[in-house]
């Protein structure tokens, strides 16, 4: 009598344990999701801006087509993009270069500088900028307590039990791509 | 975080309890001093008191708040690159909703968030902060008020302020009731002996040390949670010198913020009761010094996460105990933070007047741009009316809205 009682009362204690732990990984694995459309939406408004600066700059930049062409480019790469969370960064990464070879090179047109438009736009693309910093960022953190939830004991076996996946950090680029290209006139 | 959140919101509720369980105490012993006998009709009273002041401290303590600083709200276009930090700060944090954003017309620098909840959240900013920090030490402040609204205070800061201030009262009339009525009443208890006597006595007690406990509990949550939302700013904005240096401006400019007052002091991001009060490094301070602010958040040795905060916090004040819950240091976010970049002078005039701009706009002044350079600032009684340029002559209609 007083065995069966105990055993039961285990039996529930263990079911509620598993509930915790379950709960605890699928709210892990929503807030990654969550964090990525974030990141999905900085990067979408960027794309969305990108054609109003190559409009406004194309008219003072005669002479840089190919600074203009190559963020046109890199822009075209990261729209069609559909694959894994590291061939976005990839493409995405490559397209924060191009932007940032055209603001470095920006800086030699006083015209250009005084323009209004130009200053809000690009102020509105160095915050995207930032927005999409920051969400990978989150992304980041959501990613690792995700991680080490799924692989760590004891929760690593409930993530066994039910099937969870590990997800890919939203990579930065190698630290010497970070660094502003150097502008030689 | 989340471990934060919830130690944090487990703490402030056991503390909302010791305060309302201070107040009823309160107002047991304040029925009691008033009729022997009376004590159950003190609490009830004390009771009805908290009920009232917790409902509209809770539904309405942010727009009475915003109210009584004067603060303005602003839309994106009113100042893009305010809306954009707090929106990035917005994001860093996690939260779901972007705080409704305000800005306060006066000189001295400082910020402050309010809202029982994220969903609730605004923060407010004074033209004096707009004009005196760069980009990233304004990111510094807004993550810093961000860490409140993520870390739940306003709300427990606001309930645990409102309930000081009806404990202070309550003990007030409590004592004189006491001192101006206790003749009276002295005669006719005469009869009921010992028993009576100890209750009244235990009440007076009670009376004077309540106000004073109640305020050091305050004023302990208050600068505890500052250091809080320090940590959150550096984790949030990977930057711990943004906000370092944002603080060490605001602590030399001498500007005192005239809607302030000493019960809304503790929501600022520093005191803004002027500098002779922001030295006082006492009990009596709700807020840490600014100088220990700052060399902690530059002692988190190229760390931006809760673990170098905690660590710094140690080193600097020599404290074991730390800041952060235990709890929340057990996720080890890997958290470099960003190096320092070099100081930035340049700005603070186009900063100026950006800020004056907009403060302009926001009482409906219009702008007109004379072809021959002038720009023209048009009371709003203008409208529709022409003027003439002061220094070329050439007529303008003024229309409204005109940029």
């Amino acid at each position: 009598m007083i065995v069966g009682l105990v055993f039961l009362v285990l039996i529930v204690v263990v079911i509620f344990w598993v509930m915790g732990m379950y709960n605890g990984l699928v709210g892990s694995r929503n807030e990654v999701k969550n964090s990525w459309s974030q990141i999905e939406v900085q990067l979408k408004r960027r794309h969305d801006l990108i054609p109003n600066l190559v409009e406004t700059v194309k008219g003072y930049m005669g002479h840089e087509r190919g600074t203009l062409e190559a963020v046109t480019k890199a822009r075209q790469q990261a729209v069609e993009v559909t694959g894994s969370v590291e061939e976005r960064a990839k493409v995405e990464n490559a397209l924060s270069q191009t932007l940032r070879s055209l603001f470095a090179v920006a800086e030699a047109y006083p015209d250009l500088k005084a323009n209004q438009n130009f200053l809000a736009l690009q102020e509105e693309l160095t915050s995207t900028e930032n927005k999409i910093g920051f969400a990978r960022q989150y992304y980041n953190d959501a990613v690792l307590r995700l991680n080490n939830r799924i692989q760590m004991f004891p929760s690593s076996i409930i993530a066994g039990m039910f099937n969870f996946q590990l997800e890919t950090f939203f990579q930065v680029e190698a630290p010497e791509d970070r660094q502003v290209p150097q502008v030689k006139f | 975080m989340w471990e934060l959140v919830r130690a944090n919101q487990r703490r402030a509720a056991t503390l909302v309890v010791v305060m309302a369980a201070l107040l009823f105490m309160v107002g047991y012993a304040l029925g009691e001093a008033l009729a022997p006998g009376a004590g159950l009709g003190g609490l009830f009273v004390a009771f009805v008191v908290w009920v009232v002041l917790t409902l509209v401290s809770y539904f309405q303590g942010d727009s009475i708040f915003l109210a009584l600083s004067g603060a303005r709200r602003i839309e994106k276009k009113d100042n893009p690159q305010l809306y954009n930090v707090v929106e990035e700060m917005t994001i860093a944090a996690g939260l779901a909703r972007i705080p409704d954003i305000y800005v306060m017309d006066d000189a001295a620098p400082n910020a402050f968030a309010t809202g029982r909840d994220p969903q609730h959240a605004a923060v407010a900013v004074t033209a004096g902060l707009l004009e005196t920090l760069n980009r990233d030490e304004l990111q510094g402040v807004i993550a810093h008020e961000l860490g409140h609204v993520k870390n739940r205070d306003v709300l427990y800061m606001m309930m645990v302020g409102i309930m000081m201030g009806a404990i202070v009262l309550l003990a007030d009339v409590g004592a004189r009731v006491f001192f101006y009525g206790g003749g009276r009443r002295r005669t006719s208890t005469r009869s009921e002996g010992q028993g009576q006597l100890v209750i009244v006595l235990v009440a007076l007690v009670l009376m004077i040390l309540a106000p004073i406990l109640a305020q050091l509990i305050y004023l302990a949550l208050s600068r505890r949670r500052e250091y809080l939302a320090d940590a959150s700013s550096a984790l949030f904005t990977r930057y711990p010198e943004g906000l370092a240096s944002a603080l060490e401006k605001i602590s030399h400019s001498t500007a005192t913020l005239a809607s302030a007052t000493r019960a809304t002091a503790p929501m600022y991001i520093v005191n803004p009761l002027g500098a002779t009060a922001r030295g006082l490094a006492d009990l009596t301070s709700t807020h840490p010094p600014i100088s220990e602010r700052v060399r902690i958040l530059r002692s988190m040795g190229g760390g931006a996460a809760f673990r170098n905060y905690e660590q710094a916090f140690r080193t600097v004040t020599g404290r074991s105990g730390g800041v952060i819950p235990p709890s929340a240091l057990l996720g080890g976010e890997h958290a470099p933070a960003t190096e320092p970049a070099a100081p930035d002078t340049s700005g603070r005039l186009e900063r100026v007047r950006q800020t004056t701009d907009m403060l302009w706009r926001l009482n409906q002044y219009v702008f007109v741009a004379c072809p021959c350079g002038t720009r023209l600032k048009v009371p709003p009684a203008y409208l529709g009316r022409d003027i003439a340029c002061p220094h070329c002559g050439s007529v303008h209609r003024i229309q409204p809205s005109a940029a």
